[in-house]
C-alpha cells in the first residue's frame, strides 16, 4: 500500500517537475512582511556527518516550546532539510527553502556545506545563522547576511592553547614535550594550521616534538599511536572526530602508552555520547577545551531540563547547544526587526545583544564581518563517564584530576 | 561538415532536438531560483556524462576515475585564479592542458602494457585515490583544507571571471552541453568515430584492418578528460570551495558515469536524458519523502538503488533506445 | 629510530595483512572464476560485521563463535545472489555487472543504515584491549588471533579446492570455461558455489573484523577498494597471493606511516597497485592473463 501510494506521488511530483519546466510555474518569491517567522534549517542528517546532524536536529527540535519561556515569540515556523552530508546537496537545498519562503537559514555543521549555503543566502538576501563551522574563510568573504555563532578554528585554538596553561598550573604538572596528533581533514588542517601559527607568539611551557597527521578514513591507527608512543612525549594532543577518538584511545590502551596528560585543544570525539558508550572506564581523564554550555546558567539549566525529559538516552552536548542558540538568535532578531524582510532581519542580527543563553562566554553579538567574538572555551574533562567543567573555576562541577592513572590500574 | 552531422537524422529527431533546446533556452525566465538549481546539476551530469561517454561509449574504455579529471580541472583554474588573480577564461586552458596529460599518461601506461577491462577500470580509481591523497598534502591547494575562491558581492555578472548569479552558470552550462552534443555527433560521424566503433567491438579486428588501435584510443581519454575538465572549472567557479575529499571521491566518478549508463551508452542523448531522469529521481524522492513524512535516513537511497536495479536489469542498453524507438526517432542509415 | 619500534611497527602491519588477505581471498575466488568484479564485496563483509554486532549485543557470542553460523548466512546469500541476479549478466558487459552490483552495494549499504543507525560500533569483547609481550615486541592479542585464524581458513580453502570434486570442477571452470562446458560441468550452478563460497570468506572475515575496527553503514567502498588492490597485487585467483598482497600492503602502509607522513600511507598502497598492474599485470604470484 506504501509503495503503491509511493509511486503514484512519485509520479505525480516528475509530472509536477515537468510541468514547471514546461513554464507554467508562477515565478514568484513570496517575502510578506510581518507574517511568521519562517526558518530553514539544514543539516547533515545522513551520510557519513549524520550522528552529528541528528543531534543538532535535537536542539533545534526543542525550541519551538522552549523559547516562549525566555520571553521570545513561539510562532515561527521550522522547515528542516537534509544536506545528505553533501555540498551539492546543501546548495539546492538552500535554494529549495529560500524558494519556499524560509525568512531565515540556519546550518549546517560542517565548512563546506555552510561555505555553499552562505553563497545562496548572500546572493539571496536571506540572512544565515551558522550554528557549527570552524573554518575561518567563511566570515572572511565580506558576506552580509552570513552571521556565526560558533568560533573559527583560530579562535578554538587561541581559547584552547590559553586554558592550557591554566591547566598545567591548577594540576602542578607541565609538560616539556608534547605530541600533537591530527585527523587530515578540513577542520584537522585548520587547527594545525592555527596552532602552528600560534604556539610561538603564546610562549607555552612545553615543545611540540612530532606532530602526525592521519587520514579520516583511517581504519586502524596502531602505527600512529607507537610512533606517537616512541617520542616519549609527556603530554598527547589530539585533533580528532568521534570514530578515530575511539580508536585512537583503544590503540593507546594496547600499546599500554600513558602520557601525562591527554588534553584536546578543542576537537569533538572525547564529550560524545558514543565515546563513553563505547570506551566505558577508559574513557576518563581524557580532557578536552572547547566551548560548551555553561552549567550554571539559569537559561541552560531550564533547557537541559526539557531536553533530558524529551531525550532520554541522549547527550546534552555542544552541538545540540549551539543549534539551539541559533534558533534563539534568529528569533530574537526576529522580534527585534517586526518584519522578516531579509535586510530588517540582517540589521537586527548584527545588532544582536544576547547576555542570557546557553554557551559560556560573553553575549551573543557580532561583528562586522558576521562572526560572534564573545565565545569562550571551557576545560572539560571525562570523570564518571560525562564530561564535566573543571575550568574556570566560577563554572566548575567538578575538580581536575590529573596525571593519568595507569591503564591498567583502573 | 554540417550536412555530415545531420545526415539521417530524422526530422522528427530535429524538430523535437530544436524544442528542446528553446525550452533550455527560455527556462531560466519563467522557473523559480530553486528548479533553476536543480536544472544546473541537470546540465552538469549531462556535460561530463556524454565527455565520459567519449571514452566508454565510442572507444570502449570503461572508466571509473573521472572525478580524477573533474578535480583536476577544477583545482587548476581555482588555484591559478585564486593565486594570480588569473580569470578561468584563460585558466581553462591550463586545467584542460593538465588534464589531457593526466588522462594521457594514465592512457600510455595502460594501453602500452596491454591493460583493458576491469584492469583498466581498477588502473582508473587507483589514480583518482592516489590523486586524492596527494591533493590532501598539496600546500599550494591548501591541502585537506580546502580551496575558497574569493567570492565578491553578487550585485552584477562579470561572466569575464565567472563571477555572477546562477543564471549566469546555467548559461555558461548550457552553451558547453549544446558544444559537447554538436561535438560529439561531429567525432561520431567522421573516420575518428568508426575506428572507436571497430576498436570498442572487435579490437584485434581493428588492429589488423591498419588501425592504430594504440593511437585511437589515447585520443578517446585526451578528449575525454579535457571535457570533463572543463566541467570541473565550472565546478570550482558556480560552488566557490574545493576539498580534496569531495571533488575526487569514488563515488563522485560514480555519479558521473550513473546518468550516462541509465540513459544509454555510446548514444548521444542518452547522457542527457540520464542526468535528467537521475536528478529529477533524486530531488523527486526526497520531495515526497518529506511530503509523506517520512523521514527515514537510506529510505531514499534505498529507493533510488532499487529503481537503479530495476532500469539496469530490464532496460540493459539504458532508457534511450527503447524511447527511441517508441516515439520513431531511429535514425536511418 | 629505535629498532624495536620498527618491528612492532612491522609485526602489527603483517598481522593486519593477513586479515586484510582473507577478506580480499574472498574476492580474489569470485573475482577468479565468475570474471565478475563485485562491486558490493565491502557491504556483504559490512552485513556480516553487523550480524556478528547482533550475535554479541544478544546474545553475548564471542566473534569468533558467531563466525561460523554468519559465513553459511553468507554463503547462502552469496548463492542466492549469484542465482538470482548475476547469472543473467554474466555475459553481459563489464559496465553493466558494474552497475549492478553497484545498485545492490547501495541497497545493503542504506538498508543497514535504517535498521541499526548511522552510528559506528563494534564488539567489545574482554579480552579485545590485551596485549602480548613477546620478548621486546607488544603485540596486540586479538590480531594474532584474527590473523590465526585467517591463515586457517585460507589452508581451509585451498585444501578444497585443491583435494575435493567440486573444487577442482571449479577450478576447472575458471581455466577453461568451454572445456567446462563441454565435458557436461553444470558451470551455473558451480559459479553460484563459488560466489557462495567467496562470500563466506567474506563473512568470516566480516565477523572477525568487527575485534579490530568499527562498523559503520557506509563504510563498505573502502573495503571494496582495499580488497581490490589487494587481490591484483597478490595475483588474480591465486589464494596465496591475496594472502600475499595483504602482508604486502598491510606492511608497506605501517611502515610508510612510520617513516613518512601517516596520513598520506594509503598512497603507497595505490602506488604499489600501479606498479603492479604496469610491470606484471598479472599480479605477484597470478598465472599469465
Amino acid at each position: 500500500m506504501t509503495v503503491k501510494l509511493t509511486r503514484r506521488q512519485f509520479a505525480a511530483g516528475t509530472a509536477a517537475s515537468a510541468a514547471l519546466l514546461a513554464g507554467t510555474a508562477p515565478f514568484n518569491i513570496v517575502r510578506a512582511q510581518g507574517k511568521k517567522l519562517k526558518i530553514g534549517v539544514l543539516l547533515p542528517r545522513s551520510g557519513f556527518e549524520a550522528q552529528l546532524g541528528i543531534a543538532c536536529q535535537r536542539g533545534i527540535d526543542i525550541t519551538q516550546k522552549m523559547l516562549p519561556a525566555f520571553g521570545l515569540p513561539g510562532d515561527f515556523e521550522i522547515m528542516n532539510a537534509d544536506t545528505e552530508s553533501n555540498v551539492d546537496v546543501a546548495r539546492s537545498r538552500a535554494e529549495k527553502l529560500v524558494n519556499e519562503g524560509a525568512h531565515v537559514l540556519i546550518g549546517a555543521f560542517d565548512s563546506g556545506q555552510s561555505a555553499a549555503i552562505a553563497q545562496v543566502a548572500e546572493q539571496k538576501g536571506v540572512p544565515y545563522v551558522i550554528n557549527i563551522a570552524a573554518a575561518p574563510q567563511i566570515t572572511e568573504q565580506g558576506y552580509k547576511y552570513v552571521f556565526r555563532n560558533f568560533p573559527t578554528a583560530p579562535m578554538l585554538v587561541r581559547n584552547g592553547l590559553v586554558l592550557m596553561k591554566s591547566v598545567f598550573e591548577k594540576s602542578g604538572i607541565t609538560p616539556k614535550t608534547v605530541v600533537f596528533m591530527h585527523v587530515n581533514d578540513t577542520f584537522g588542517q585548520a587547527m594545525q594550521k592555527g596552532i602552528s601559527a600560534m604556539l610561538p607568539s603564546l610562549d607555552m611551557p612545553f615543545k611540540v616534538v612530532e606532530t602526525i597527521a592521519y587520514d579520516p578514513q583511517a581504519k586502524d591507527l596502531s602505527v600512529e599511536v607507537a610512533k606517537a608512543k616512541a617520542t616519549g612525549a609527556e603530554m598527547l594532543m589530539p585533533v580528532t572526530r568521534i570514530n578515530d577518538a575511539i580508536l585512537l584511545v583503544r590503540e593507546m590502551v594496547k600499546q599500554r602508552w600513558e602520557p601525562k596528560i591527554v588534553m584536546s585543544p578543542g576537537a569533538p570525539g572525547f564529550y560524545e555520547n558514543q565515546f563513553y558508550r563505547t570506551l566505558g572506564k577508559f574513557s576518563n581523564y581524557m580532557i578536552t577545551n572547547v566551548p560548551w554550555y555553561n552549567p550554571r546558567s539559569a537559561v541552560t539549566q531550564k533547557v537541559l531540563d526539557e531536553f533530558t525529559k524529551k531525550y532520554k538516552n541522549e547527550m546534552f552536548e555542544l552541538n545540540v547547544g549551539f543549534s539551539f542558540e541559533a534558533v534563539m538568535i534568529a528569533v530574537d532578531a526576529f522580534a527585534r526587526a517586526k518584519s522578516t524582510d531579509g535586510k530588517a532581519l540582517a540589521d537586527a542580527l548584527r545588532s544582536t545583544n544576547i547576555k542570557e543563553h546557553v554557551i559560556a562566554g560573553g553575549p551573543i553579538t557580532f561583528d562586522a564581518k558576521g562572526q560572534n567574538p564573545n565565545i569562550i572555551s571551557v576545560t572539560l574533562q571525562n570523570l564518571d563517564q560525562r564530561p564535566k567543567v573543571v575550568l574556570p573555576l566560577d563554572i566548575a562541577e567538578d575538580n581536575l584530576a590529573l596525571p593519568l592513572p595507569s591503564w591498567s590500574k583502573r | 561538415m554540417i550536412s555530415r552531422m545531420l545526415d539521417g537524422v530524422p526530422r522528427r529527431a530535429r524538430a523535437l532536438l530544436g524544442l528542446l533546446l528553446a525550452v533550455l533556452l527560455i527556462a531560466p525566465l519563467v522557473v523559480n531560483p530553486y528548479i533553476l538549481s536543480i536544472l544546473i546539476l541537470v546540465l552538469y551530469f549531462a556535460y561530463t556524462g556524454q565527455a565520459w561517454n567519449v571514452m566508454m561509449g565510442f572507444a570502449g574504455q570503461l572508466s571509473l576515475g573521472h572525478s580524477l579529471y573533474v578535480g583536476v580541472g577544477a583545482y587548476a583554474a581555482a588555484a591559478i585564479y585564486t593565486h594570480y588573480g588569473i580569470g578561468p577564461w584563460a585558466g581553462i586552458w591550463a586545467s584542460i592542458a593538465i588534464s589531457v596529460l593526466c588522462g594521457l599518461f594514465i592512457g600510455f601506461l595502460a594501453f602500452r602494457f596491454g591493460i583493458s577491462g576491469v584492469y583498466f577500470a581498477l588502473l582508473t580509481i587507483a589514480f583518482a585515490e592516489f590523486t586524492r591523497v596527494g591533493f590532501d598534502h598539496f600546500p599550494w591547494v591548501n591541502g585537506s583544507g580546502g580551496l575558497f575562491l574569493p567570492v565578491e558581492e553578487y550585485a552584477s555578472n562579470d561572466p569575464l571571471n565567472l563571477r555572477g548569479a546562477p543564471v549566469m552558470f546555467y548559461y555558461f552550462l548550457l552553451a558547453i552541453t549544446v558544444l559537447a552534443f554538436l561535438f560529439c555527433r561531429w567525432l561520431l560521424t567522421g573516420r575518428i568515430g568508426y575506428y572507436w566503433l571497430a576498436i570498442r567491438e572487435e579490437p584485434e579486428a581493428a588492429q589488423t584492418l591498419g588501425i592504430n588501435v594504440f593511437r585511437y584510443k589515447m585520443l578517446a581519454v585526451a578528449i575525454s578528460a579535457g571535457m570533463t575538465a572543463l566541467g570541473g572549472v565550472f565546478y570550482a567557479f558556480y560552488y566557490n570551495n574545493l576539498f580534496p575529499e569531495q571533488i575526487f571521491s569514488m563515488s563522485r566518478s560514480i555519479e558521473l558515469i550513473l546518468g550516462p549508463i541509465i540513459g544509454g551508452i555510446g548514444s548521444l542523448f542518452g547522457p542527457i536524458l540520464g542526468a535528467f531522469v537521475l536528478t529529477v529521481l533524486a530531488e523527486g524522492l526526497s520531495e515526497i519523502m518529506v511530503t509523506l513524512g517520512y523521514d527515514i535516513p537510506g529510505f531514499k537511497q534505498v529507493f533510488y538503488g532499487i529503481c537503479l536495479l530495476l532500469v539496469i536489469v530490464y532496460l540493459p542498453h539504458g532508457i534511450w533506445p527503447p524511447l527511441r524507438k517508441r516515439l520513431g526517432l531511429e535514425s536511418k542509415p | 629510530m629505535p629498532i624495536e619500534l620498527i618491528a612492532n611497527v612491522a609485526v602489527q602491519g603483517i598481522l593486519t595483512g593477513l586479515v586484510y588477505g582473507l577478506m580480499a581471498l574472498g574476492l580474489s575466488v569470485i573475482f577468479g572464476v565468475v570474471r565478475v568484479v563485485n562491486f558490493a564485496h565491502g557491504e556483504m563483509m559490512t552485513i556480516a560485521s553487523y550480524a556478528a554486532i547482533v550475535a554479541f549485543g544478544a546474545w553475548n557470542i564471542d566473534p569468533l563463535l558467531a563466525m561460523v553460523p554468519i559465513a553459511v548466512i553468507l554463503f547462502a546469500i552469496g548463492y542466492v545472489l549469484q542465482k538470482a541476479l548475476i547469472n543473467p549478466f554474466i555475459n553481459r558487459p563489464e559496465h553493466s555487472q558494474f552497475i549492478l552490483l553497484a545498485a545492490v552495494a547501495i541497497i545493503i549499504a542504506n538498508t543497514l543504515l535504517m535498521i541499526f543507525g548511522p552510528d559506528s560500533r563494534n564488539v567489545l569483547v574482554d579480552y579485545a584491549l590485551d596485549s602480548l609481550q613477546i620478548g621486546p615486541l607488544l603485540v596486540d592479542k586479538v590480531r594474532v588471533i584474527t590473523a590465526g585464524f585467517a591463515c586457517l581458513i585460507a589452508a581451509g580453502l585451498f585444501a578444497f579446492f585443491k583435494f575435493t570434486r567440486t573444487g577442482r570442477a571449479i577450478r576447472a571452470c575458471a581455466d577453461n570455461h568451454l572445456g567446462a562446458l563441454v565435458v557436461g560441468l553444470d558451470v551455473k550452478k558451480l559459479y553460484a558455489l563459488t560466489f557462495g563460497i567467496g562470500s563466506a570468506c567474506v563473512g568470516a572475515a566480516g565477523a572477525m573484523m568487527t575485534l579490530l575496527i568499527d562498523v559503520t553503514p557506509n563504510v563498505g567502498p573502502v573495503f571494496t577498494l582495499q580488497a581490490f588492490v589487494i587481490v591484483i597485487v597478490g595475483g588474480l585467483g591465486s589464494m596465496p597471493g591475496a594472502l600475499l598482497g595483504g602482508v604486502l600492503i598491510g606492511l608497506s602502509e605501517a611502515l610508510a606511516g612510520l617513516f613518512f607522513v601517516p596520513s598520506a600511507k594509503s598512497m603507497f598502497a595505490v602506488a604499489i597497485l600501479i606498479l603492479v598492474l604496469l610491470f606484471r599485470p598479472q599480479g605477484l604470484l597470478g598465472r599469465k592473463i
